[in-house]
């Protein structure tokens, strides 16, 4: 603000004037009004509403057998649900948590140890790994080589975290829910 | 009532809005350009054409696709199949495409070897950076309208790389896509952005023009010329006849392209249409993505640095970013590297290296591959900004001539 302005009568006043007042009230309240009518802008660019309701997808895991997968889709995005065989729940629960990248036990990565249930997304650039391929047994990646193990946990390659598992509740022993949680 | 050389109707005009004068002052007669111009100053109006060509067939286009998940691809095939001469203007546009970037390629290199780039001329240069940006993303989007595999799964990555931003990632990532994936308002919004893009460029590009003219075009010696001396020319008739026949030999080369080797270019997975369930065993962007898709894969020190993804996206934004600065990188006040001995090698090691990331851009992660992915962006950033100001600080250049016609001729008259 200008030291010096002038007062309401026309002569020299020092410091802060009704004029420097009105200008920082104008520009505010005007700052506030842009931004207000921006803000719709982009908000429409977030998920709408019909794709915010796709909260929750049932599914039938009864003819899964063990060392089956199958993929299936929860808010758009495929998720993958594997029947581990003792094998890969035996290595993957071996494995010492100082080899990870990203450290997660197994047991905190599933509900039932024979069923992995994850989000079938790399963590790198968003591409779908391919089961029981790569070095540790479990994905592969094809995008950018990131090999995950028989829990999903990153050991090799670009991607940062390991799969991520998503919420879901078992409802009986044949049918999961994802996207739900534990009451 | 004013001073100038029309007319009849062209005299009334003029007096009224001098649009005759502005454009005998930007491409014709009034242009002062320098005499020495070789070819590689015909990329810049190609580039031009090129943009025209794109916005035409585009317009074209977009009355017969139909911009949703579930008709988009059906509408291409339909474009190509049913619609009269549809397959030409796709193959235009898809081929025009690929020339745009290679046109322009050589009109940055150009750039670099002249030392286009250099004082009075660096905002030019930004300008002509920022056009490039904006084709980049034009052409980004533009590649996910048909809605092919290759087209859904270049959405997703290129997406994703927002989530590398920490904190936020994930909500960019979604508010960019509109959905929790990429999906049919994503193909909406990339269509709207496609169409927007290039008059974004035609905006930049008429500025880029404005900035040329305030100094006039560089030329192959590197040295000022002042207009009105034996060193310039009128643009019209002499480089509009050079340009004319510069775009005679593109226009050859582009239907050989169109009518020949119409895929040549594109990938067979984007005949496949997009499935969000199966990601295509190898992906590969366009190949004038390839040099900035190996820099992204090439950070891969996870032991060395946290988050080496979002290291990996900002060494590709930076590729670029780069350019923005090197007029103040690169302080020599020699601009041609015809007088630059040393700096003529490096130039040429830094375009072999390019071509080598962009070898590497369309090999798979392994083995040696990631090895040289890793060489070749460093030694690219090692150029831009350690060689460069090396070379611009102690290299012994060689003397530069008076004017263009000195080594020709001895004393230079001056026409009046």
């Amino acid at each position: 603000m200008a030291p010096k302005g002038k007062g309401t009568n026309g002569a020299p006043h020092e410091g802060v004037t009704r004029r420097d007042f009105i200008h920082v009230l104008t520009g505010a309240v005007g700052g506030i009004a842009v931004g207000a009518a921006i803000w719709p802008m982009i908000d429409q660019m977030n998920p709408s509403a019909d794709i915010l309701a796709l909260t929750t997808t049932e599914v039938d895991i009864s003819q899964i057998d063990v060392g089956q997968s199958i993929t299936v889709f929860w808010q758009k995005k495929p998720v993958f649900i594997r029947h581990r065989t003792e094998q890969e729940i035996l290595e993957a629960e071996a494995t010492p948590l100082s080899e990870l990248k990203d450290p997660q036990t197994d047991q905190s990565r599933r509900i039932k140890p024979e069923w992995l249930i994850m989000v079938g997304i790399c963590t790198h650039l968003g591409c779908i790994p391919i089961g029981e391929r790569g070095e540790y047994g479990g994905w592969f990646c094809p995008c950018h080589g990131s090999h995950y193990d028989t829990s999903g946990r990153i050991r090799k390659g670009p991607a940062p975290t390991n799969l991520l598992v998503p919420d879901y509740v078992f409802d009986g022993d044949d049918k999961i829910i994802i996207g739900a949680r534990e009451a | 009532m004013a001073k100038h050389k029309y007319t009849g109707i062209m005299g009334w005009i003029e007096d009224r809005l001098p649009i005759f004068s502005l454009l005998d002052n930007a491409v014709g007669t009034g242009y002062h350009t320098p005499k020495n111009l070789n070819y590689w100053w015909n990329f810049g109006s190609l580039a031009g054409f090129a943009l025209v060509i794109q916005i035409i067939t585009g317009i074209i286009l977009a009355m017969y696709y139909n911009p949703s998940a579930a008709g988009a691809f059906e509408s291409i095939e339909h474009i190509m199949r049913d619609v009269n001469y549809g397959w030409l203007m796709r193959y235009v546009h898809s081929n025009g495409g690929s020339l745009f970037f290679l046109v322009v390629f050589i009109h940055v290199f150009r750039g670099l070897y002249y030392g286009s780039f250099k004082a009075p001329r660096e905002l030019l240069w930004m300008l002509g950076l920022v056009i490039l940006l904006l084709m980049m993303m034009t052409a980004f989007t533009g590649y996910v309208l048909p809605w092919g595999q290759m087209s859904f799964w270049a959405a997703t990555v290129i997406t994703e790389f927002f989530s590398a931003i920490p904190g936020v990632g994930t909500d960019v990532v979604e508010w960019l896509r509109g959905s929790f994936a990429v999906d049919n308002a994503t193909l909406n919004r990339f269509y709207s952005f496609h169409y927007l893009f290039p008059f974004l460029i035609v905006g930049i590009v008429i500025v880029h023009i404005w900035a040329l003219h305030v100094h006039g075009s560089g030329n192959p010696k590197g040295i000022n010329v002042k207009k009105g001396t034996s060193d310039t020319i009128p643009f019209h008739p002499f480089y509009t006849v050079k340009d004319l026949f510069g775009m005679g030999v593109f226009i050859v080369i582009f239907a050989v392209l169109v009518f020949y080797y119409p895929n040549l270019m594109s990938h067979p997975d984007n005949y496949i249409p997009a499935n969000p369930g199966v990601t295509p065993p190898h992906i590969v962007p366009e190949w004038y993505f390839l040099p900035f898709y190996a820099i992204l894969r090439a950070v891969t020190w996870e032991h060395l640095i946290p988050n080496a993804k979002l290291w990996g996206v900002i060494a590709m934004a930076g590729s670029i970013m780069i350019l923005f600065v090197i007029p103040w990188i690169d302080k020599s006040k020699v601009r041609s590297m015809t007088f630059r001995p040393l700096s003529r090698i490096f130039f040429w090691i830094m375009v072999a290296d390019v071509f080598l990331l962009g070898v590497v851009g369309a090999m798979p992660v392994d083995g040696i591959w990631i090895y040289l992915g890793q060489f070749g962006t460093a030694y690219y950033f090692l150029h831009f900004t350690v060689i460069l100001y090396l070379l611009g600080k102690y290299e012994k250049t060689r003397p530069l001539p008076k004017s263009i016609s000195e080594p020709v001729i001895r004393s230079e008259p001056v026409i009046q």
